[in-house]
């Protein structure tokens, strides 16, 4: 059985677009899975239809083995949501909100208190817990709809860009967050803009575009795709910026080049090239947007 | 089927309802009192006194019922509307969307909670009333249940409207251009005898007439509409309200796209 099994999933809105055009994926149950696609792709509402919050117009969705068609009630108590947007009162404080939220899922009041206690301090809430939801900052907001979402002890988390507009620092320490409770068994599906949020916490992606899966498989696998990599150097001033003989190059600047090579080539290889332009490198990195580039690559591939 | 936990999630959300108007008691609960005051005192003792009695009663105490039965109607109304459009307008119904609460316990839970700021509110009106006048209480129960149906049924009104409603405008419009013109056209300030026979009819149609004397019945023994009728327009108009409310919402309108 599948965390989540969805076939030919369809979404036409009144206005005749077709956000969701044919969806097949499945997500293991204990898996940190990412949907990746850019904006207007589908990835908002597909995981409306699972969280039954937009109505499909064809296909079948199943989360733990509940048909949302025949046991929606079943199958919503296993999802835990964290949408994009707030969506909380603004004017409760943060205690009330998730308590509250612990009752529409038959969670009794006492014992709902004590969860509240215990996901707002591990979210860092909990002296925050009189708090009303506007008095919150930015990154608090996504905190507390976290805890709100795990309340009532889900199997499947679902979060929605958790980390937009959160700063470096707290991103990190959401990851550590979601990676601990993946670890504890709670399957994650995650959609993010962050594509090096994907790489770093996720082991399967989905990358949708308009409307339509065009990659589904480990990160893993897709990122060996990528047989090509980008180092970038930092070199002693070079105002003439030589060509260099048997390697494909940029010149950034006049002391910053970028060098393309593929992933077999020895590293002495490249340097022996650069010696041999007269080039003295003083530092070099790995550009990191690998992701990034396939990604562009598969959805432009699409077009 | 019934599952325990729909139980919790109904207590939860009128739980939350009855928080909500008592966060804001300033606004909820004490301009009702301040506007029968004055009702009370303009209408009931200065003008009040120079008509005599109504139905072979003095006019204060015929307006008393009629009045509190207009402080039910408007709050249990406009609770529900601003609590549930509020929820729509910050799109934290969605938090009760995403869970597993059937349609009829979201229904019920703000049917309950506006009937508890209505209930709530009648009984401040009421005791403000006292000021003015002697209560009489001719038939308890009678007061009881119509002060109940009432409420529920305006609460559910209130419910239907901030469903439809996509702006705050829309859930102004109704109770400006509806609810308070019955409400005053009712009965609450005179009695049905005293139109032409046409108008009496015309009267007839508008269900808010049958609530306030089937309450001044409980009050004052006098009534323009027998008790049957009264109890049939009600628990009539709450079982047409709570089938439309319970449709309205499991078809997602305004809800989900």
């Amino acid at each position: 059985m599948y965390a989540l099994a969805i076939q030919q999933l369809e979404k036409t809105y009144p206005n005749q677009v077709k956000a969701v055009q044919g969806i097949d994926l499945t997500v293991e149950k204990g898996d940190f899975f990412a949907l990746l696609g850019p904006n207007g792709a589908g990835k908002s509402t597909t995981i409306g239809v699972i969280s039954s919050l937009v109505n499909k117009t064809g296909g079948k969705v199943e989360v733990f083995g509940y048909n949302l068609e025949t046991h929606l009630n079943e199958a919503k108590r296993e999802i835990g949501l964290v949408p994009q947007e707030f969506n909380f009162n603004q004017f409760e404080t943060v205690e009330q909100i998730v308590v509250n939220q612990a009752g529409y899922y038959g969670v009794p009041r006492k014992e709902a208190v004590k969860r509240a206690e215990k996901y707002l301090k591990q979210l860092d809430l909990w002296d925050k817990r009189n708090n009303r939801g506007r008095e919150l900052s930015g990154g608090m907001k996504r905190r507390l709809m976290i805890a709100r979402a795990l309340i009532h002890e889900p199997k499947l988390l679902i979060l929605d860009e958790p980390t937009a507009g959160v700063d470096i620092e707290l991103r990190r320490s959401m990851w550590d967050f979601l990676r601990q409770i993946n670890a504890q068994g709670i399957t994650i599906i995650l959609t993010t803009h962050y594509l090096e949020e994907a790489e770093m916490l996720c082991r399967n992606i989905a990358i949708i575009d308009k409307g339509k899966i065009v990659e589904n498989t480990s990160m893993k696998s897709l990122l060996a795709k990528l047989n090509q990599e980008t180092f970038i150097l930092d070199t002693d001033p070079m105002p003439f910026k030589p060509k260099i003989e048997g390697l494909f190059s940029t010149w950034v600047d006049d002391h910053t080049l970028e060098v393309d090579v593929e992933k077999s080539t020895a590293l002495n290889d490249i340097f022996d090239k650069l010696s041999a332009a007269g080039i003295t490198v003083k530092s070099m990195r790995n550009k990191a947007n690998r992701l990034e580039e396939l990604f562009v690559r598969l959805v432009q591939g699409e077009q | 089927m019934w599952h325990p936990s729909y139980g919790i999630a109904l207590k939860s959300i009128i739980y939350r309802e009855i928080s909500r108007f008592m966060r804001i008691w300033v606004q909820t609960l004490v301009p009702p009192a301040i506007t029968m005051s004055l009702y009370f005192v303009i209408f009931g003792n200065l003008i009040g006194s120079r008509i005599g009695e109504m139905q072979g009663v003095d006019y204060m105490s015929f307006i008393v019922p009629g009045l509190i039965m207009m402080s039910v109607i408007t709050n249990s109304y406009a609770n529900v509307t601003s609590s549930f459009f509020g929820a729509k307008f910050q799109n934290f119904i969605e938090e009760m969307l995403v869970a597993p609460v059937p349609n009829a316990v979201i229904v019920a839970g703000y049917m309950v909670g506006g009937m508890a700021r209505g209930i709530l509110v009648g009984g401040i009106v009421t005791l403000v009333s006292m000021v003015f006048s002697a209560i009489e209480l001719h038939n308890i129960p009678i007061i009881f249940t119509t002060v109940v149906l009432t409420s529920a049924l305006f609460s559910l009104a209130g419910l239907i409207n901030a469903v439809f409603a996509k702006s705050f405008d829309d859930i102004n419009i109704i109770p400006t251009f509806i609810l308070t013109p019955l409400t005053y056209l009712g009965g609450v300030f005179y009695s049905m005898s005293l139109l032409p026979p046409f108008w009496q009819g015309v009267s007839q149609l508008n269900p808010i007439v049958y609530m306030v004397n089937a309450f001044r019945y409980g009050f004052l023994g006098i009534s323009d509409v027998s008790m049957w009728t009264a109890y049939s327009v009600m628990i009539g108009f709450i079982a047409v309200f709570f089938g439309l409310a319970m449709y309205l919402i499991s078809t997602g309108k305004g809800l989900r796209s």
